[in-house]
């Protein structure tokens, strides 16, 4: 019998707030250390917390997101444990009674299939602060920036089998996010973060001990822990040993994972409610107006791309992974009510750039205005696809919008028949050894002439008319 | 100056006939001349105190001031002071000059009432007779042999010997009632969330409130509607309008129905005790008030409910006090885990320490059910029980604490029978309600207090009926000899 994975994550997502959770400091990264801490982040004595109630609304948002049961009676409780970084010696979180309760599910697809990942709960807490072992020698530096920001911890079922779906459903849960607009998914600044559990048992049996992978910064990096892991989990079980509760850290040099700590099996946090925090009370109400201002969610953009614009799975997955690049794309539509080439030019040449110049489609030089304005030349024939490139690369150099372009480059496209068949003529004229062999049945000496009249026309004629005018001139 | 009532000190201030630098200067003298012997002040804050009375004249002098403006007062050293040394009582913050004012400190200092230093009290304020302080026990002023109550004890002692017109205290399980009846001043402890709490360092969050101490009922009216209102930075904090307390001091106690409570009058209550208590509730009914016995039949609940549930706060409230950040570190750690274990066993006394292993233990995993949620449930009873009672009462009456002041070392060595100390006073604070102490009278030379006990947001009402009282009685108005 095979090994069975069981993967469970907890995912941290940073609730894009101006302040933190329970003081009035900003949270902007890559601040010096300690400027933004004040006496309630340096864990002075006598200082009180008080909620900042953006928070809940956002985490409010991620539980309706998940058909998750919203807490009507939210408890923020205190996490007791000494650490450094942890200036009041406890870390306020929810235990009991958390914002977002049970009964949430995120849908993902792993090749072709799809299945339901189960969310136990999500709660609110606040982030510690940093320790710095480097930047002083014999000593650690303690940095309070990070302490008190806002965190969404979102824990799942241990639903997932493989490595795979468990990037699968890393990625949907930050595609929500980001979608529902409380957190930004940047990862490398640790705004998402995702700590893995996993063990491995034989089906039938109780699961086996689980070891936690945590502070991976990327997808690819994640995939690749939770497979090294399940080997090295494999390996020992098959060698006869017993795999250790403990936290792990991933080596992406070397593909390693490493004990960090070893989680003793009585850590215990004693965990009470906060008696200097409130009970967080949501009505029928609130949840009501939330409701009303829920975004579009991803899958449902997906299913009403396809059946509204009549675009395949595949565009309508590509063009709904983020709610930037949805939304640039609708408004483009909106002014060229023309869903299919607006999504080739989005997916095309417009990402193509984009990711040249690696930017996000919020960074575009081009807006959807001026990409529609495009469009709607190629539309009218005022412009070849050939020359909507070159317009499209002024426009991306800022050169203005389509219209000028077209106007101060003088690529108006020919599609005056008379103006193309005296072209036609005139080059029929130049090559009558061409056109006796083509007659003679040497048909491939067609694109020759086409060259020649479009080269004639200093490639503004209308390659269509071209076509159609020679052929009926070659007869 | 010092016998004068705050009233007359206001008037005289206001009327310029006296100047608040030589209000000052008198209680500073005061203090350097009795204060080493007393030893009720941790921190006194001479150049402090006289550079706020220069401004408070000014501010008089240009007519703009507030009828406190000019009033020295004392802070207990529980209560955070921007730039002054607060140390709760303890090792631990011995170092600790507070970078910022508490709420109760930056509303006096807005007065510009000079602040004359911060007064002792138990290490953390845990504990009933100002002992467990790092700084050396308080002693009572009546009596140099008894303790002065605690935890508020050093700010009874300053109000009782003339050494600060007015003090602030704090009350987890009694601590200002039980100092105020131990030193024969009047003491209020408001309703869980009257004063914010902002700044005043925890013990046990979900009873600390801080409160007025001074001698009379008036003066306890004026002082506590400075600290007393809303305060944004205090979640708990009440979102209500501070009624004008003096304004309903003139209020007649006729048919004031007093509830009796039989349990507070049971075995454990000295008889010398009883009398004077029972003398008091013959002068409220000859005052045309009315006594109606009532019952508080889960008092003896009390006590084992607030030693889970106050421990159990304050060993996550403390944990703050780690040597990384401010406060007492150890000699020469020689690795984290060093530093934390003997950072906070040097820095913290005995009684703080026993607190913080009987809350952990309380918290902990297997026990959290049988003792922190039992202990909840405790609470919701005795609070239940004065619900009920006051459907037949106005006010309950009865005593402060079982026996006048105690000896100082007397009950030191034993935990249990200081803690039995409070029994009369942490029902009170379980169920948040306000209640005062007010003197009445002495037993065995040493002074006793009246308890009242009101429904929230009475404390306009208790401050009348203890203001009534004082129309009558003189006990407010006594001083002990040595500090006349």
């Amino acid at each position: 019998m095979t090994w069975e994975v069981v993967i469970g994550l907890e995912i941290h997502a940073q609730l894009t707030t101006k302040t933190k959770i329970f003081s009035g400091s900003p949270i902007a990264y890559g601040a010096e250390p300690n400027t933004q801490a004040n006496l309630l982040d340096l864990g002075m004595p006598g200082q009180l917390p008080v909620l900042n109630k953006a928070v809940i609304p956002k985490a409010i948002k991620f539980g309706l997101a998940i058909g998750a049961e919203i807490g009507r009676r939210s408890i923020f409780d205190r996490k007791n444990y000494f650490y450094p970084d942890l200036p009041k010696g406890y870390q306020t979180s929810q235990f009991s009674f958390p914002i977002v309760d049970k009964g949430g599910v995120v849908e993902i697809e792993v090749d072709g299939d799809t299945k339901k990942i189960g969310v136990t709960r999500a709660h609110l807490e606040e982030d510690a602060g940093k320790s710095l072992h480097d930047a002083f020698p014999g000593q650690t530096g303690i940095d309070l920036n990070r302490a008190g920001t806002p965190l969404l911890e979102i824990v799942s079922e241990p639903d997932m089998r493989s490595a795979k779906e468990a990037v699968a459903y890393a990625k949907k849960v930050h595609e929500l996010v980001q979608y529902l607009g409380i957190c930004d998914g940047n990862m490398q600044e640790g705004s998402f973060r995702v700590d893995s559990n996993v063990s491995i048992h034989k089906p039938g049996t109780p699961f086996g001990t689980r070891a936690e992978l945590k502070n991976i910064n990327s997808f690819k990096f994640i995939e690749q822990a939770i497979e090294i892991e399940i080997d090295r989990q494999i390996e020992i079980l098959e060698s006869g040993g017993k795999v250790v509760q403990e936290t792990r850290l991933y080596d992406a040099d070397k593909n390693e994972t490493r004990s960090m700590r070893e989680k003793e099996e009585a850590n215990d946090y004693r965990y009470f409610p906060c008696p200097d925090l409130l009970p967080v009370v949501v009505t029928q109400a609130d949840i009501d107006a939330i409701q009303a201002e829920m975004p579009e969610l991803p899958d449902a953009k997906r299913a009403r791309f396809v059946a509204e614009f009549e675009l395949s799975d595949y565009d309508a997955t590509l063009l709904a992974s983020s709610r930037a690049m949805a939304d640039y794309f609708e408004a483009v539509v909106a002014l060229t009510k023309q869903p299919k080439i607006s999504a080739n030019w989005v997916m095309g040449e417009l990402s193509k750039s984009l990711n040249q110049h690696d930017l996000t489609i919020s960074e575009s030089p081009v807006t959807a205005a001026q990409l529609a304005g495009l469009i709607n030349r190629i539309q009218d024939n005022t412009i070849s696809g050939k020359m909507a490139k070159q317009v499209f690369d002024a426009m991306w150099s800022g050169e203005g919008d389509a219209d000028t372009v077209i106007a101060e480059k003088g690529l108006k496209q020919i599609t005056d028949v008379g103006a193309i068949e005296a072209m036609i003529d005139q080059v029929l004229a130049d090559n009558a050894k061409q056109v006796e062999a083509y007659r003679n049945g040497q048909e491939k000496m067609f694109g020759f002439f086409v060259g020649q009249v479009m080269k004639a026309s200093k490639g503004q004629a209308n390659p269509a008319q071209v076509n159609q005018l020679l052929k009926q001139k070659l007869q | 100056m010092h016998t004068l009532s705050v009233k007359e000190m206001s008037e005289k201030l206001q009327k310029r006939e006296i100047t608040s630098v030589d209000l000052t200067q008198h209680y500073l003298n005061r203090i350097s001349q009795y204060d080493p012997a007393l030893n009720a002040y941790v921190t006194v804050t001479p150049e402090l105190a006289l550079e706020m009375a220069k401004q408070a004249d000014a501010l008089l002098d240009a007519g703009k001031g507030h009828a406190l403006t000019g009033i020295p007062i004392a802070h207990k050293d529980i209560f955070c002071s921007l730039g002054v040394k607060t140390t709760c009582g303890s090792k631990m913050l011995d170092n600790f000059i507070s970078p910022y004012d508490a709420k109760v400190v930056e509303a006096t200092r807005e007065l510009a009432m000079p602040i004359l230093g911060k007064t002792n009290m138990d290490e953390f304020a845990m504990g009933s007779s100002s002992e467990s302080s790092y700084y050396g026990a308080t002693l009572n002023p009546w009596d140099h042999q008894a303790v002065p109550g605690g935890s508020s004890g050093g700010a009874a002692a300053v109000i009782a010997a003339g050494l600060a017109p007015l003090a602030t205290g704090s009350d987890t399980g009694g601590s200002i009632r039980q100092p105020a009846s131990f030193c024969g001043i009047t003491g209020i402890k408001p309703t869980y969330g009257t004063v914010s709490r902002y700044g005043m360092i925890a013990y046990a969050s979900s009873f600390d409130q801080g409160g007025a101490m001074t001698r009379s009922a008036e003066e306890a009216a004026w002082l506590l509607q400075v600290m007393a209102g809303f305060d944004e930075r205090d979640s708990t904090c009440l979102e209500q309008e501070v009624p004008d307390y003096s304004q309903q001091l003139g209020q007649s106690v006729k048919g004031l129905r007093i509830g009796v409570p039989a349990e507070y009058f049971e075995s454990g209550l000295d008889a010398s005790v009883e009398k004077v208590v029972r003398d008091a509730l013959a002068a409220y009914e000859a005052l045309g008030a009315e006594l109606i016995p009532v019952s508080l039949p889960n008092k003896d609940l009390a006590v084992p409910a607030y030693y889970v549930l106050a421990p159990a706060e304050a060993s996550s409230n403390l944990s703050r006090f780690d040597g990384v950040r401010y406060g007492y570190r150890c000699e020469n750690p020689h690795d984290l885990e060093d530093l934390y274990h003997r950072s906070r066993s040097e820095g913290f006394g005995a009684e703080v320490k026993r607190r913080i292993m009987v809350g952990a233990y309380v918290l902990s995993a297997g026990y959290y059910d049988a003792y922190y949620l039992k202990a909840q449930k405790l609470r919701r009873m005795v609070r239940d029980d004065f619900t009920k009672a006051f459907e037949s009462c106005d006010v309950i009456m009865g005593p402060v604490a079982p026996t006048p002041a105690f000896n100082i070392g007397e009950k030191s060595d034993d935990p249990v029978s200081m803690y039995l100390a409070d029994l009369y006073t942490i029902p009170v604070n379980l169920a948040g309600l306000p209640a005062m102490s007010v003197p009445a009278g002495f037993a065995e030379g040493r002074p006793v207090g009246l308890h009242l006990i009101g429904p929230y947001h009475s404390e306009a009402a208790l401050l009348n009926i203890a203001h009534q009282y004082q129309q009558v009685t003189d006990w407010h108005c006594q001083m002990p000899a040595t500090y006349e």
